[in-house]
């Protein structure tokens, strides 16, 4: 804790105001607004293009907005440098200074600001511990693995206590197991020292497993800012739903008119009435999107609910995933947990879908 | 039972001792019978002929006249190393960081003057320099001096002129370091608050290193044994030491001698690069917290 202590500072908060950037007529930007608390952790999730990594440039300074504000702790840093800003960054790879030793690495930063020699051997040292390095001070970066090499970076981004750290997929370059054990790692530094951290990522296990809140950006504008636990529960658009967890789209029309939040009666492009739960005020006959997860999916006897077939059932120890079709061709996921009373069906059997309303979210058909 | 399979010479990265001495066959009896033979040969005349002596040797490394000629080949080789890596950083920086045309463009005025030969290079600088050259022409039409200057035959004009012959052999060694540099080191660097200035002391140049050193001890070496610009541009009063060698051999007919001569410059080229390496494996290990 001692340790830690001497790498923690305040934290502060970000605001973020109608972001716009263009790379020639690419909008990679499109008018984003968010605000990071302080001491939060946000994961900037996407797919490549989807902007996250310009808003984290943005932030750092390495680009400038062609419209919008951006305040860290209130101070509007829009047209500051980079080097002016003093926010903390680690990036994919190719951080550390291959010339210098892993303590001149983390002693670097202070050594700009002015500290003297004593003093910031002291600060590195104490950084090294809080990453758990000890003893590795002396060696040169390539002489580290490649996860030893990115708590470095952590350690020297974090040693001048910045008031912000910046994470561009700083975790991208390891390999599966060591990229697992990082990322809890890192989450529980961050929650030690308290700075408030923006990580940018493109894997959705990795922004639910570290963000307090994530950020879903695509084609460069903000779909849903909320907590992991809401994203997955309460996409706000059909993208959402697609992008985190897995997912399963059904098409149709509204059988009514309802408000947002309310029940809706849908009848199923194959001809089958089922009941959703409106995203949004949708009007009779409108089309709409039903997203379903495989896991509140549950099979009876084809009777009842929707005619499928099962084309393949995945046996993973803790769940069985049954891969089915509808009728009309369209391939649906369906997952069973181990351990539950009823046996699973057979590869070649008929089987019949059905779900709770409240489980299935009706979108707007937009796309 | 595992006999190791035979492997043939396109087959993987680890030669047998015959099949690398196969490779290299052709190259080791060339260099044997043009390079190695008449060196030794020179060198054996240089220490035993007529009988054995360091008297040629002593003349060498004594006669004020002789020493005068070899500072004055350490000095001008050490300016133009300067002078080159003044010239070649910034435009190999350049070169690092262009793309497309303007690369193309930068590359081929680097190439296009190796292409050409040294003479007609040599030749050029004379037009520009003698008495009633370009520049005097310019100087006196602009009535910067009434009198032509003495610009041919100084050593300021040897070290200019084998400067631009040599540059090529500063920048490439240079840009190929830089070229090698990822972006994100000075992007981490401005991040944690370094200013341009100290992201270029600190990072960029520190990383050019290799580069910088095999430059300098290219073009150092090269120009200590320069023959053709030295001594139509620099004449009999710049005299350098490949100079030396050759009038010692074809106007003194003094074989011995000129063996001496090439022996003190092949043990100084050694010496050098010996350091050089030291030099340049030292740096790993020097820098501060």
């Amino acid at each position: 804790m001692s340790q830690s202590a001497a790498v923690s500072g305040r934290s502060v908060g970000i605001d973020i105001e109608g972001l716009v950037k263009r790379f020639g007529t690419v909008k990679a930007v499109d008018g984003v607004s968010l605000a990071v608390e302080p001491g939060e952790f946000l994961a900037l999730l996407g797919p490549s293009g989807s902007g996250k990594t310009t808003i984290l440039m943005a932030i750092a300074g390495f680009e400038y907005p062609d419209e919008g504000r951006i305040r860290v702790g209130g101070e509007d840093v829009t047209w500051v440098p980079p080097s002016r800003r003093n926010l903390g960054m680690v990036f994919q790879k190719y951080t550390l200074f291959p010339h210098m030793s892993v303590l001149e690495n983390i002693a670097f930063p202070l050594k700009m600001r002015g500290v003297n020699r004593a003093e910031r051997e002291e600060r590195a040292r104490a950084a090294l511990a809080t990453v758990r390095l000890d003893g590795y001070g002396e060696r040169k970066p390539s002489q580290l693995s490649g996860g030893q090499q990115q708590r470095v970076a952590i350690a020297r981004a974090i040693v001048y206590k910045p008031r912000v750290l910046l994470m561009d997929e700083p975790l991208s370059a390891l390999d599966k197991n060591l990229r697992e054990e990082m990322q809890i790692e890192t989450k529980h530094l961050q929650r030690e020292i308290g700075v408030t951290v923006v990580f940018v990522t493109h894997d959705q296990t990795e922004a639910l497993t570290m963000a307090d809140r994530v950020a879903v950006l695509d084609q460069g504008r903000l779909q849903q800012i909320g907590s992991p636990h809401d994203l997955y529960e309460a996409p706000r658009t059909a993208f959402v739903a697609g992008f985190i967890g897995e997912t399963n789209f059904c098409e149709g029309r509204a059988r009514g008119a309802a408000a947002a939040g309310q029940r809706i009666g849908v009848t199923l492009d194959g001809g089958h009435a089922v009941e959703a739960t409106a995203v949004e005020a949708t009007v009779e006959g409108a089309s709409v999107k039903i997203a379903i997860r495989p896991e509140r999916l549950s099979v009876a006897d084809p009777a009842s609910g929707i005619a499928a077939r099962v084309e393949e059932a995945i046996y993973a120890g803790n769940a069985t995933t049954l891969l089915l079709t509808l009728p009309s061709g369209q391939p649906i996921r369906l997952r069973v947990p181990a351990g539950g009373a009823h046996a699973s069906p057979t590869v070649g059997e008929m089987v019949g879908l059905s779900w709770r309303a409240e489980d299935a979210r009706a979108f707007g058909d937009v796309a | 039972m595992s006999a190791r399979p035979a492997r043939w010479l396109l087959g993987g990265r680890h030669y047998s001792e015959v099949a690398s001495l196969a490779l290299a066959a052709p190259f080791l009896i060339l260099a044997f019978v043009t390079f190695i033979l008449p060196l030794g040969s020179l060198l054996h005349e240089s220490l035993f002929l007529p009988t054995p002596t360091l008297a040629h040797y002593e003349r060498a490394l004594t006669e004020p006249v002789y020493l005068r000629v070899m500072l004055r080949t350490l000095r001008i080789a050490a300016l133009v190393t300067i002078l080159t890596l003044l010239l070649a950083w910034p435009l190999a920086w350049l070169m690092a960081r262009s793309g497309g045309l303007k690369l193309a463009i930068l590359v081929a005025s680097v190439l296009l003057p190796l292409w050409t030969s040294v003479l007609v290079r040599t030749y050029a600088w004379m037009v520009l320099l003698q008495k009633n050259g370009v520049i005097n022409q310019f100087l006196i039409g602009a009535g910067i001096t009434g009198e032509p200057l003495r610009l041919l035959y100084t050593e300021g004009a040897v070290v200019l002129a084998m400067s631009h012959v040599l540059l090529p052999f500063m920048v490439l060694p240079i840009f190929s370091a830089l070229r090698g540099i990822p972006d994100d080191y000075s992007r981490a660097a401005q991040m944690l608050g370094a200013s341009e200035w100290a992201t270029f002391r600190e990072v960029i140049f520190p990383l050019s290193l290799p580069g910088v050193t095999s430059g300098c001890l290219m073009v150092f070496l090269l120009a200590l044994g320069f023959f053709v610009t030295p001594a139509l541009i620099g004449g009999p009063q710049q005299m350098m030491i490949a100079t030396l060698v050759s009038q010692q051999v074809r106007e003194m007919l003094d074989w011995s001698f000129a063996g001496a001569l090439v022996g003190v410059l092949l043990a100084f080229v050694l010496l050098i690069a010996i350091l050089f390496k030291r030099a340049v494996r030292l740096d790993r290990f020097v820098g501060s917290a």
